[in-house]
């Protein structure tokens, strides 16, 4: 019983922990410089890609290399919003991310007739359909792309208000919501992610990934779990992307549709944090940013230390780094597991009667 | 006219795709190893013919015949030092390195290339053309789809003609029964690579020798590779020719009708077959 108390303690700890750490967050625009927003804007918005691709993949087993699709259906929808029909961007980023999720409809219907591996390239064809159509789209500037007319964001549902409290100015103001808001999506992702996760449906999915013959066997449907999974992940991705293009304010469809940037570096994060745990994201997204900083003046260079980094994690520690950790301490911050009521023997507990 | 003549250059196009696509196709039959790598392999052995004619001022046919080795070679240790030892029943490992390797491939051809737009120059032989009927075809074209046809035939010859296709067809079978014959399934699988890359360096050739080339486009050379071999179904060498025809057939009539529609004609003709056909054209393997 002493090693579960300490563990219980241990875990009291982290949670102590991660409620500072969120209020110091929630902080950051009040106290912290501009570009520290900036920057944790965009660790916020990656982790919450991450949380995504980290839920296909490492949970539903669906491995999508067409993310970039959700991040431009979202970015594009948001803009149309905004700069055709005049409404506040805000509300766009919410219908970018319903855009988004429609289309993952039809993108399922087709993708899902792959077979496993086939999967990644029957999404990275579609999102390549979605950016070929995108610049197709003149109004909002075609192949070259358009911006957010300036001042939009200045007018942005609770700019005013937070330019008045913070006595800052209209960007930063705005950069402070955005990031507020991609905190908050963020918490929401990591929330839902465990909450649905310990449920049944959670229980259901990671069965089919472990063993897809004894998971149907008990009644689970597949197929109809992967889907609704690929469906919500894809409104999570759109929102997202939506946000990110309100703060870059300008959208051409090779940086909304960028394989690179809204795929490659999530699937990096997430692999490098430990794939199929709900930590790992997280501290991925810690060493992502840690090299970003430490490499951002050479480009290449940066990109094929991630690749080299990926490559070891799947190399040598399967279950990234989180994995490690957890590994040498037994300390899982947000376990998944349902540990089997400990053996009567082995607690100290008197037995109850049996009547 | 137009039209048929339209219909001509896509299937010469598509010759260039089923090279692309031939090398994918025999690693994914042998071993279901879907390799993200593929087009930037073939970028990269563009660069070694490259390299190879500007060190010696080679013509680049002749400096494809000494990267052969090289790039066999290169496809024997990519295999025996990283794809055995994340192939398995999880599909998840093998995609993630072949994606990392993908990345850095990428980059370190921009880092030691750079950006610029690179073509092979293959001398005389590149505007020469020949009439046939009502048609004019480019030599080169007309060689890339020769060439394709060649290597699919030669492929197939080897699969089920030799002591070796054998080999990768019971490896490709059963993986743990052929060791039981003597079969060492992770040799067996360094060679395919190896033969993959070589189909590789022959698509590398054409493909700089057709058009201009830089370090980020095998992504997209990728992507039609996967289309044609999805479209041909797994497993089967023919479909995979098939398929590269319909690629560029579908890109061919894409870019008559609008130059930006190209690409989009292409994917949007792979999602046709795959919605009409779920298993491809010629489905051979049962997954």
């Amino acid at each position: 019983m002493s090693s579960s108390f300490s563990k219980g303690s241990a875990r009291s700890l982290g949670i102590a922990i991660a409620v500072v750490l969120v209020l110091g967050m929630i902080a950051v625009p009040v106290i912290g410089s501009r570009a520290l927003v900036q920057d944790l804007f965009s660790v916020l918005t990656l982790l919450v890609l991450a949380l995504n691709w980290n839920m296909l993949a490492g949970f539903a087993g669906l491995v999508s290399v067409g993310q970039q699709a959700f991040v431009g259906i979202g970015a594009y929808v948001m803009f149309a919003c905004t700069i055709l029909w005049g409404l506040d961007p805000l509300v766009g980023v919410l219908v970018g991310g319903v855009a988004a999720m429609l289309f993952s409809i039809p993108m399922a219907f087709f993708a899902f007739r792959l077979n496993g591996a086939y999967f990644a390239i029957g999404t990275w064809a579609v999102a390549d359909i979605a950016r070929l159509v995108a610049s197709q789209w003149t109004a909002l500037g075609g192949g070259t792309g358009t911006s957010l007319p300036k001042g939009t964001t200045k007018d942005m549902f609770g700019v005013p208000f937070v330019k008045d409290l913070l006595d800052v100015s209209s960007a930063a103001a705005a950069d402070a919501v955005t990031y507020w808001l991609a905190l908050a999506l963020a918490l929401a992702m990591l929330t839902i992610s465990y909450v649905f996760l310990r449920s049944k449906m959670g229980l259901g999915l990671q069965a089919v990934r472990d063993n897809l013959e004894a998971a149907r066997s008990v009644g689970i449907n597949p197929t109809r779990l992967k889907a609704l999974v690929f469906t919500l992940c894809a409104f999570g991705t759109g929102l997202t992307g939506a946000l990110i293009f309100i703060q870059i304010t300008r959208v051409t469809p090779q940086a909304a549709f960028a394989v690179i940037d809204w795929t490659a570096f999530v699937i990096f994060i997430v692999v490098i944090g430990g794939i199929g745990t709900l930590p790992g994201p997280i501290l991925g997204a810690l060493v992502f940013y840690a090299l970003e900083r430490l490499l951002a003046d050479y480009g290449t260079v940066y990109l094929i230390a991630l690749g080299l980094l990926g490559i070891a994690v799947m190399l040598f520690a399967r279950r990234g780094l989180w994995g490690l950790i957890t590994d040498r301490t037994g300390f899982d911050l947000l376990p998944l597991g349902h540990a089997p009521p400990a053996p009567l023997s082995e607690t100290r507990q008197p037995v109850p009667e049996r009547t | 006219m137009i039209w048929l003549d339209t219909l001509v250059q896509g299937v010469l196009l598509g010759g260039l795709y089923a090279l692309f696509a031939a090398g994918l196709s025999l690693v994914f039959g042998i071993m279901r190893l879907v390799n993200l790598a593929h087009g930037d392999l073939i970028v990269l052995a563009a660069y070694v013919i490259l390299g190879i004619c500007s060190a010696t001022g080679m013509n680049p046919f002749i400096a494809a015949t000494l990267a052969l080795p090289v790039m066999f070679v290169f496809g024997w240790l990519l295999q025996t030092h990283l794809f055995n030892r994340v192939l398995g029943e999880d599909i998840l490992p093998p995609l993630l390195v072949t994606f990392g390797l993908s990345v850095v491939t990428q980059n370190l051809l921009l880092e030691f290339f750079s950006a610029d737009s690179r073509k092979l120059a293959m001398g005389a032989v590149e505007a020469q053309s020949v009439t046939l009927g009502p048609f004019t075809l480019g030599l080169i074209p007309l060689a890339t789809l020769g060439s394709a046809f060649a290597v699919i035939f030669a492929l197939n010859q080897l699969f089920y003609r030799t002591a070796l296709g054998r080999a990768f067809r019971a490896t490709s079978d059963d993986r743990v029964t052929v060791q039981l014959m003597g079969i060492y399934p992770q040799k067996v699988f360094a060679i395919a690579t190896g033969i993959a890359l070589m189909v590789a360096t022959l698509a590398a050739l054409y493909l700089g020798a057709r058009a201009n080339f830089d370090p980020t486009i095998g992504p997209a050379r990728l992507l039609y590779a996967f289309e044609a071999v999805i479209i041909g179904g797994l497993g089967s060498l023919w479909g995979t020719l098939a398929g590269g025809l319909v690629i560029g057939v579908a890109q061919a009539f894409g870019a008559a009708i609008n130059p930006e529609w190209q690409i989009l004609a292409g994917h949007l003709a792979f999602v046709a077959v795959l919605l009409v056909r779920p298993r491809g054209l010629f489905p051979r393997a049962n997954d």
